[in-house]
């Protein structure tokens, strides 16, 4: 007692003091050295002209972009690729990006809807499509060549350019039924006496509500204009109340083959590439419902107020990556359709790129057979009752 | 302090005494100088990291500067509009105006999303009616020529919309936080009962925590009971097994529960392969609010744990031996003897179980399907597919509060000294 009495500080409170002041100094040390690590990174990625970073979806659609676009790409110029697969958030992260000045993507895969809103932000890079983009190999200008809709703003000037469609579709597991005796169409898909089994379904009400409507006797041309009026809304969520007892619900593209494939449902909302895969690359007894398929548009955009050097580097991989070839070559890789004429107008015979038995023709979700009962999904009214329907959507969820 | 110190130092006189005060105190103060210094590298992390992020979350969640950035001449005609009849013509030339601006700028789109978040299907009206007049030449009645773009210009809730928004301040992110919103007179009401998410999801958060945190202390107590009365070797040896889930990664962990529980996992088919339940009439054990509740319950053990034993481990157990020998029952002498003296573990265990698992995003996400979902997961969906960031600062923003409402009401029925951590 003696010592502490002439040591105003006690040993012991020292000690732990000093323990936790290196223990505080050396972590706040640590995570500098990391960060200034990562900055130091970043700007080497930024400031290196010879790298693209290209954010895109993962999984077997990026491979198809590596295939198709990235690798001839590096072959002729040297430059490489830095490959993030962040398209999921892509429309935050590049809204992010923007705002706090620090842009680090040259080039990204979006979806129509999110590449019209960031454009109209003032967000994205203007591309002039008849200068930017390289004309059809007859001469058409890529204005004229790209199918109707499939570009951005006025049709000569916009911040986004397809390169695919792709649809969101039921698929369903054949095993699960008798030969032949799959369900064919949406209203099937609602009917869960006659085609029992759980249904895997997208957790978002895009897709859902249309089908539901559709299910419901509503005629493709009218379902956007019955989806309008709050009376429609209701009716969608009222038929698909008799699905809801009968669903699994999936978030990421992947999920849905996995579904099937592990018999947790017999039908399965999804994207048509990765059924297209499941058949094609692992031979999963799986069949398309190509009735009601909701088809969509995706390509590419760049971020506003890139350096000159970068923009320069990502305009060039731009028209690189959206001549009619580079579009067809795709096509070899995932069931997509490229966005050009000239491109399907080539397709005639295109096979799978390792199995010369598949043509891919037939798994294409704008082939015109599939379109006469494909449902174009509306932009403009996701982009107007998006998040009123989200909300809805959720609450219905989790009740 | 200063007496024992003049004690020891017996042998001076009263000046000698003050000046060595002086210097005594000096010597103090250099001394928290100097542990200042060395903190201040974690301040500054602190400061850097936590502080600024959380200061700009307050402020994302009542920022409201669209409006009055990008239709700065909107904003003046409005100044003294009073909402209860159609603003004059010269409001009508403002709007105009200020969206050929924002159509050149490429700016409308951020007044179109900030707009359609408050009125749904005002982006079509704001997009349509820019793209109509971007080049149009003044017309003699810019109320006519809006008119006909879209007769939503000649009704009330447009006009009362760009009002309220030409303020930089807005309470409108918590308002649709709490499930509300403005009626077609602008008057306060709930949304529908078909949309409300956010308040039941609160509700959900804070009772579906409240279980987790009892099983973990039903759990835990018996297990740190145990644990506090081994001999400290074997304690240590049991400590490791409790903690090595601990260290090991949460998705790992969180990956193991999915194959355990999975509708073809290992505990349904066992379940299966024993005959009591049909292969067809599997029970949906994940995917669910009890799949969340079982994970975080494993998840979060550890936390409760751990104060538990550090509290039980420094009671002395004559306390019990002398309650007994005094003529008490076992039971009687754990209920009156020892459980009271736990009760600051318990209380240190609770609170921290429950603060980490309100705020609980990973786990819910990936085992908790639709029932199982918490405030945190629609948070981030605010943040990363809606795009609507002011609305997830509020949601964060009310967690936040709550959590230190909570607290502050623990440390003041339990008082400051009763909550030990550790």
């Amino acid at each position: 007692m003696r010592t502490n009495h002439r040591n105003p500080n006690p040993g012991l409170f020292v000690v732990t003091r000093r323990d936790l002041l290196a223990l505080g100094a050396s972590t706040a040390g640590l995570v500098s050295l990391t960060s200034l690590g990562m900055l130091a990174q970043s700007r080497n990625a930024a400031a290196a002209a010879d790298t693209l970073n290209l954010t895109s979806w993962g999984g077997a659609y990026q491979m198809s972009q590596i295939n198709a676009y990235e690798k001839p790409y590096t072959k002729a110029t040297g430059i490489a690729f830095n490959n993030i697969e962040k398209s999921a958030n892509g429309p935050a992260l590049v809204t992010a990006q923007e705002q706090s000045g620090n842009i680090n993507w040259d080039i990204v895969d979006m979806l129509q809807s999110p590449g019209f809103r960031l454009f109209d932000q003032g967000l994205l890079q203007p591309i002039v499509f008849d200068k930017d983009l390289d004309p059809a190999p007859d001469g058409t200008p890529a204005s004229k060549d790209f199918i109707e809709g499939s570009l951005s703003g006025d049709g000569k000037t916009g911040g986004y350019v397809s390169t695919i469609s792709y649809n969101t579709m039921f698929a369903y597991d054949k095993s699960a039924f008798g030969k032949d005796a799959g369900p064919k169409t949406v209203k099937d898909v609602f009917d869960v006496k006659a085609f029992p089994g759980k249904r895997a379904l997208q957790k978002i009400p895009a897709g859902n509500l249309e089908w539901a409507l559709y299910a419901d006797g509503v005629e493709i041309k009218d379902i956007y204009d019955v989806l309008k009026t709050p009376a429609g809304v209701t009716r969608a969520f009222k038929k698909l109340d008799t699905l809801k007892p009968h669903a699994v619900w999936w978030s990421q593209g992947a999920q849905p083959p996995q579904m099937l494939a592990q018999k947790q449902a017999t039908i399965a909302s999804a994207y048509n590439g990765r059924i297209f895969n499941a058949i094609a690359a692992d031979n999963q007894p799986f069949d398309f419902i190509w009735d009601g398929g909701l088809y969509e548009w995706d390509g590419w955009v760049v971020p506003a107020n890139l350096p000159k050097d970068r923009l320069a580097q990502a305009m060039k991989f731009l028209r690189f990556s959206t001549t009619t070839k580079a579009l067809v070559d795709q096509a070899r890789y995932i069931a997509y359709s490229p966005a050009r004429k000239s491109s399907f107008a080539q397709m005639a015979d295109l096979t799978y790129y390792n199995n010369p038995k598949i043509h891919m023709m037939p798994y294409m979700p704008t082939s015109p057979e599939h379109l006469k009962v494909a449902i174009p999904k509306s932009v403009s009214f996701w982009s107007n009752y998006g998040p009123q329907l989200d909300s809805r959507f959720s609450a219905w969820l989790s009740t | 302090m200063s007496t024992p110190l003049v004690a020891t130092a017996g042998g001076l006189d009263e000046t000698g005494s003050a000046s060595l005060k002086k210097s005594l105190r000096r010597a103090e103060r250099r001394k928290r100088q100097a542990a200042f210094a060395l903190t201040a590298p974690l301040l500054g992390y602190l400061g850097v990291l936590f502080f600024v992020p959380l200061a700009g979350m307050l402020w994302l969640s009542v920022a409201n500067s669209e409006i009055p950035d990008y239709m700065p001449q909107t904003v003046a005609a409005l100044a003294h509009w009073q909402p209860s009849a159609l603003p004059p013509e010269a409001a009508y030339a403002a709007v105009a105006d200020d969206l050929q601006n924002a159509f050149h700028k490429h700016t409308f789109g951020r007044i179109a999303k900030r707009l359609n978040e408050e009125l749904p299907g005002t982006f079509g009206l704001v997009n349509k009616t820019t793209f109509r007049i971007s080049h149009l030449a003044p017309p003699a009645s810019w109320k006519a020529e809006l008119e006909k773009i879209d007769p939503a210009w000649s009704q009330l809730p447009i006009w009362r919309l760009l009002k309220r928004e030409s303020s930089r301040l807005t309470a409108d992110y918590y308002i649709a936080a709490v499930d509300m919103q403005y009626g077609p007179n602008g008057q306060l009401m709930r949304v529908p009962a078909y949309s409300r998410v956010y308040i039941p999801l609160f509700f959900r958060t804070a009772w579906m925590s409240t279980l987790v945190t009892m099983l973990t202390l039903l759990l835990g107590y018996p297990l740190a009971y145990w644990i506090s009365r081994m001999p400290a070797r074997r304690a240590n040896v049991v400590m490791i097994a409790v903690l090595l889930p601990f260290w090991t990664s949460l998705l790992v962990r969180i990956t193991a529960w999915i194959v355990l529980l999975q509708s073809h996992g290992v505990v349904n088919s066992m379940l299966v392969a024993s005959g009591l339940v049909a292969s067809n009439a599997r029970p949906q054990l994940i995917d669910n609010a009890f799949g969340t509740i079982v994970v975080m319950t494993q998840v979060l053990l550890p936390f409760m744990v751990l104060p538990l034993y550090s509290v039980m481990r420094g009671i002395s157990p004559s306390y019990m031996r002398a309650a007994i020998s005094l003529g008490a029952h076992p039971w009687r002498a754990f209920w009156r003897v020892f459980a009271p003296l736990t009760l600051p573990g318990i209380g240190a265990g609770a609170l921290l179980v429950f603060i980490l698992a309100i705020g609980y995003y990973i786990t819910p996400e990936l085992v908790g399907g639709q029932t199982g979902q918490f405030i945190s997961n629609r948070i981030v969906f605010n943040v990363q597919q809606s795009l609507n960031w002011g609305l997830a600062a509020a949601l964060g923003t009310i967690l936040t509060m709550v959590t230190l409402a909570l607290f502050a009401l623990y440390s003041l029925i339990a008082g400051a000294g009763k909550v030990s951590i550790g």
